[in-house]
């Protein structure tokens, strides 16, 4: 679970975990979060918690909130991030469990609303306040994969689970978004036309499918890819060649020098320098 | 009229690079032009009997009723509405039989399964899904999800709480809103597109859209299109390329020619001597 470590010139004062759907942040002493200090509004801003995720939002203080050194009026909270408010600073933490076992990880799971519910689609509202309501029509139930045979049992569709059960196991957070392919490691490469009418051009394979050969007679594909370039055929009665020999149907890895022949054309694989 | 002319497909299913089984499902009948992916969940390893059974069940079960002989004879508005009571109907009993089996079957406890079901008639297509397995189309150079997904993710998307971008850094990615065998009745999500000429169709499950960037898989079907096998071999290997977290599956359909029903005495004639 995701918590906030409160702590002010660099002493740390306590420690709070995001249980709560709405957590509160103020001077005032019915916040769940009391920073006693005139710096501070008597309620400051809120942070909302969705199963894994947090927000945080600014309740229209007197002297603001700033998260990573940047006055927010909302922010989507991500792992190491800074929350400052005047003095105070939070610091959260996410650190994605690395107690989820890699069988268990990105497992997809089913949210369902316990009293079923037509399943509306929440209303376009803008304002964070609503959340809340939207939790509570999904129900905030998750169905977890049953842990084993032996002990597992039909679960209950009436009983919804109280809400810190809903923790699905989580990616790491760097695996999280889609990587880029690992283009920058890769060397760059090109390949140069040898003969017919474009003869000495070069071409940068910068993208990752760069298509080759004439439209309708025969066209290849160099597929560029972290372990390297590949060639495959794509259309046409008959394959290209490589290095004199037919592609066939199936991606061949080029080296350097390798020379390709399509629609007539010969052609040179090279990695630039 | 058989359609696997007019509709040029193909599928891949694969375990990717983390998951050492696969628990996605794709089943095809392409001279009817149906469709049907599923991506299991749950259970103790059961999620791929949950989409083994959805995609078995919803594949004979419309092939059976659905003749496009008979379908030929009523007009193209009852034929729409035909196809979205069929689909609807086979999704309603493939959920029984879920349940069912998951009632019954403690190993199987739990388990549920995304879907998505395409079936193609006369220049149309209906489309039905549950849960985040996605449809899109790509139309000349421009690409639409089609689909709109079933999972938290989205319903915070749509309510504005974050932002597209943000999105891709949320930690819910894996929660869907709705799913075939959990509850005693489920809601399809179904809608009749109109077709055209050199469409692209891309059923995929999450282990796709989630790995691959929507803008790496558009340019992947345009520079492909005259290859429906080799684009989604191509698909997969990209996902797997950027970590294959998860099972991956690419169905792919390319409107190679209209395939339009002929109605009316003399298109009956014409259609007879083509």
């Amino acid at each position: 679970m995701a918590k906030l470590i409160l702590s002010v010139d660099g002493q740390v004062l306590k420690e709070y975990t995001l249980s709560k759907e709405r957590t509160l942040i103020g001077r005032k002493p019915h916040n769940d979060i009391q920073i006693d200090n005139l710096a501070v509004s008597g309620e400051h801003a809120a942070i909302i918690t969705i199963l894994n995720d947090s927000f945080i939002e600014d309740l229209g203080s007197t002297n603001g909130t700033m998260v990573n050194g940047k006055p927010i009026k909302k922010h989507f909270l991500q792992n190491n991030d800074v929350v400052e408010i005047g003095k105070h600073k939070l610091k959260y933490f996410n650190d994605a469990p690395a107690a989820a076992s890699a069988a268990d990880f990105e497992k997809t799971m089913i949210i369902r609303n316990p009293a079923k519910a037509a399943p509306t689609p929440v209303a376009a509202d803008k304002s964070m306040g609503d959340t809340q309501t939207n939790l509570k029509a999904l129900g905030g139930e998750v169905v977890k994969p049953a842990p084993a045979p032996a002990t597992t049992q039909p679960q209950s569709p009436a009983a919804p689970q109280p809400q810190p059960q809903a923790q699905a196991p989580r990616a790491p957070e760097p695996a999280n978004a889609p990587a880029a392919p690992a283009a920058g490691a890769l060397r760059e490469a090109a390949i140069q036309v040898l003969s017919g009418a474009a003869a000495g051009r070069t071409l940068d394979l910068t993208k990752n499918l760069t298509t080759i050969g004439k439209p309708g007679l025969q066209v290849a594909v160099i597929t560029k890819r972290p372990n390297g370039y590949f060639i495959t055929h794509v259309e046409g009665a008959t394959y290209p060649t490589l290095n004199g020999t037919s592609l066939g149907g199936q991606a061949h890895s080029l080296g350097d020098h390798d020379l390709i022949e399509i629609a007539g054309v010969k052609m040179e694989f090279f990695y630039k320098p | 009229m058989n359609l696997s002319q007019s509709l040029q497909s193909a599928s891949l299913t694969d375990p990717g690079r983390v998951r050492d089984h696969n628990e996605d499902c794709i089943e095809s009948r392409p001279e009817i032009g149906l469709y049907v992916l599923a991506d299991g969940m749950g259970g103790y390893n059961a999620g791929e009997v949950a989409s083994g059974m959805a995609t078995s069940l919803i594949s004979d079960g419309i092939q059976e009723a659905w003749r496009p002989r008979d379908v030929d004879r009523s007009g193209r508005e009852d034929a729409k509405a035909l196809s979205d009571r069929l689909i609807r109907e086979q999704i309603a009993r493939a959920n029984g039989a879920i349940l069912t089996t998951s009632q019954n079957n403690p190993e199987c406890a739990g388990m549920g399964t995304t879907l998505v079901v395409c079936l193609f008639y006369d220049n149309f297509v209906a489309v039905a899904h549950i849960g985040d397995s996605r449809l899109y189309r790509l139309r000349g150079e421009s690409m639409e999800q089609v689909t709109r997904d079933h999972s938290l993710l989205q319903e915070q998307l749509d309510s504005g709480l974050i932002t597209p971008e943000e999105a891709k850094l949320s930690q819910n990615k894996n929660l869907v809103t709705r799913a075939l065998g959990i509850d005693p009745t489920v809601e399809p999500e179904l809608h009749v597109h109109e077709t055209q000429p050199d469409d692209i169709y891309l059923l995929c499950s999450d282990g796709l859209s989630d790995m691959v960037e929507d803008e790496e898989i558009r340019l992947t079907l345009i520079t492909l299109k005259t290859n429906p096998s080799l684009t989604v071999q191509q698909l997969i290997q990209a996902a797997n390329d950027n970590g294959g977290r998860d099972n991956i599956s690419a169905m792919l359909i390319r409107v190679a020619e209209p395939y339009g029903v002929p109605r009316g005495w003399l298109a009956r004639i014409k259609a007879l001597f083509r």
